[in-house]
């Protein structure tokens, strides 16, 4: 049972279980963030500080190296910018982003 | 089937001697006041080894029926009773266990809610709970009571249902009061309901799930059209375990018993033991050549709306009583229903609601007999003068 945003009361499992383990991955839980952390890559030193402190897992991280940041999670606390020892991330208004094309939520 | 069993006992041995019989996983309560003596007469079964059940006694009511649900989630059969505030404390778990579709039996010994402080019988306890989303079943008697606990786990545990059981029976009238009950064998009792198929166990480490996650705006009210589909889904088979229940007991169970109201010009709906007291009135005006009759709903949720309005179609008047108030609505909960079940089948006689008995207030035959003959008043001249009565309470 694949279930979607716009699954109807039949299409659901019963009971409000949840029988797909890890799918919280699926569900998008940066929707309600107010500000973002936007990195700068030239200040970054690749520290990691910022993903061991995240507690969304929300920075993404390949080869030892800061990739990028996972909006469809991040909730924009603010930790990683307050933890930040170069001061390499911003948090910005999400206002400013609104006209943005292509990104998830 | 033919062999007779016959006990003397109370109702509250006899319901404890279903629960031996069907032989819980797991039993969970809260063990003295407001519980009756059905679980204390459980735990000598318990503690005595005649059962495999664990027993687990928990400091209130609210944490019995989380131990319940945190029990039937890991796939055990379940149980649990209580009765008036100890029901009132589960409240909030009490919807857990139905909206997380988890096959909980609860005999529930009907008693008033305080306050002011009161033991004694009245329907205000499981009338609470008539939203909750559990199948509601009242007993008559202790026999009743008996036959319904047995029945309820197995309509509980129906894969089309999955869905917690309450079996009502009177405070003291019925759970302290000896009478005569026919037992049936352990191992017509074991067959009857089978083994437990739990259908997603969280102890089944190959497929994990999750129970109870946070489900706002965007999913509940799917969850809550669920409900209400499943519950109303349960009656045909509350029908068939009555029909396979009949083939080992000989005793006979549907949505209501009718008594001898196909003829009937006027009748009298009562729960539980009131009806019982109403058939003997029955017999007696029956002699006297009046034609009244008595329905006695036996399962409220889900409410046989149709089924009952339609037996009712043909009567003159009907005397609707409540054992319990909604304060502040138009009469009590089983007239409002009723009511409102008549006016959609498009036939309603002329009807009148008896709030009656509360906090164990007596109602005995001259009372109903009393009710009988306002029907007859209300035939005779076609007007209800009072719609909604207290009666019994003194003025």
């Amino acid at each position: 049972m694949t279930v979607h945003k716009k699954s109807g009361w039949k299409d659901i499992p019963k009971g409000g279980l949840i029988v797909e383990p890890g799918n919280s991955e699926k569900y998008e839980t940066g929707s309600w963030r107010s500000v973002r952390p936007v990195r700068d890559d030239n200040k970054c030193t690749h520290c990691l500080i910022c993903w061991v402190y995240c507690p969304d897992s929300s920075i993404i991280v390949e080869d030892g190296k800061i990739k990028d940041i996972d909006y469809a999670h991040c909730k924009g606390c603010g930790i990683c910018a307050a933890e930040c020892p170069v001061n390499a991330i911003t948090m910005k208004n999400e206002s400013e982003f609104r006209a943005e094309k292509g990104e998830k939520k | 089937m033919t062999k007779k069993n016959l006990v003397a006992i109370t109702g509250n041995d006899a319901a404890a001697y279903a629960i031996k019989q069907i032989n819980p996983d797991v039993m969970a309560a809260y063990p003295i006041t407001p519980q009756t003596a059905l679980v204390q007469k459980f735990s000598e079964y318990v503690a005595d080894g005649l059962v495999n059940t664990e027993f687990v006694t928990v400091e209130s009511e609210h944490s019995a029926m989380s131990a319940c649900v945190g029990a039937a989630a890991a796939g055990g059969r379940v149980m649990t009773a209580t009765a008036a505030n100890g029901l009132a404390l589960m409240f909030e778990i009490v919807y857990i266990a139905a909206s997380s579709k988890l096959p909980i039996v609860m005999p529930v010994v009907n008693r008033a809610l305080s306050g002011p402080i009161n033991i004694h019988c009245d329907h205000s306890d499981s009338m609470a709970a008539r939203d909750s989303g559990w199948i509601q079943i009242y007993s008559e008697n202790a026999q009743e009571a008996y036959d319904n606990i047995i029945q309820a786990i197995k309509i509980a545990e129906n894969m089309k249902v999955r869905l917690p059981v309450m079996v009502m029976y009177d405070g003291f009238i019925t759970s302290h009061g000896i009478e005569v009950v026919d037992f049936l064998d352990d191992k017509v009792v074991s067959e009857f309901i089978g083994d437990y198929k739990p259908n997603y166990p969280l102890l089944d480490t190959e497929k994990p799930l999750t129970y109870g996650p946070l489900d706002l705006y965007d999913f509940y009210f799917e969850h809550k059209r669920q409900q209400a589909e499943d519950i109303k889904n349960s009656k045909p088979i509350i029908l068939d375990v009555a029909r396979e229940f009949k083939n080992i007991s000989g005793r006979e169970y549907s949505l209501f018993e009718s008594y001898k109201l196909e003829d009937a010009e006027t009748a009298i709906v009562a729960l539980s033991s009131t009806a019982g007291t109403a058939k003997t009135v029955v017999d007696e005006l029956r002699d006297e050549g009046k034609k009244v009759g008595l329905l006695k709903p036996r399962v409220f949720r889900p409410f046989p709306y149709n089924e009952l309005a339609e037996a009712l179609s043909h009567l003159k008047a009907v005397a609707i009583l409540d054992r319990s108030d909604s304060f502040g609505a138009f009469g009590g909960p089983v007239f409002t229903e009723i009511r409102s079940a008549m006016i959609e089948y498009g036939k309603m006689p002329e009807n009148i609601n008896i709030i009656y008995g509360l906090g164990g207030r007596d109602i005995n035959q001259q009372d109903l007999k009393n009710i009988y003959a306002q029907l007859d008043k209300i035939v005779e001249t076609g007007n209800v003068k009072d719609r909604i009565q207290y009666y019994g309470v003194r003025e």
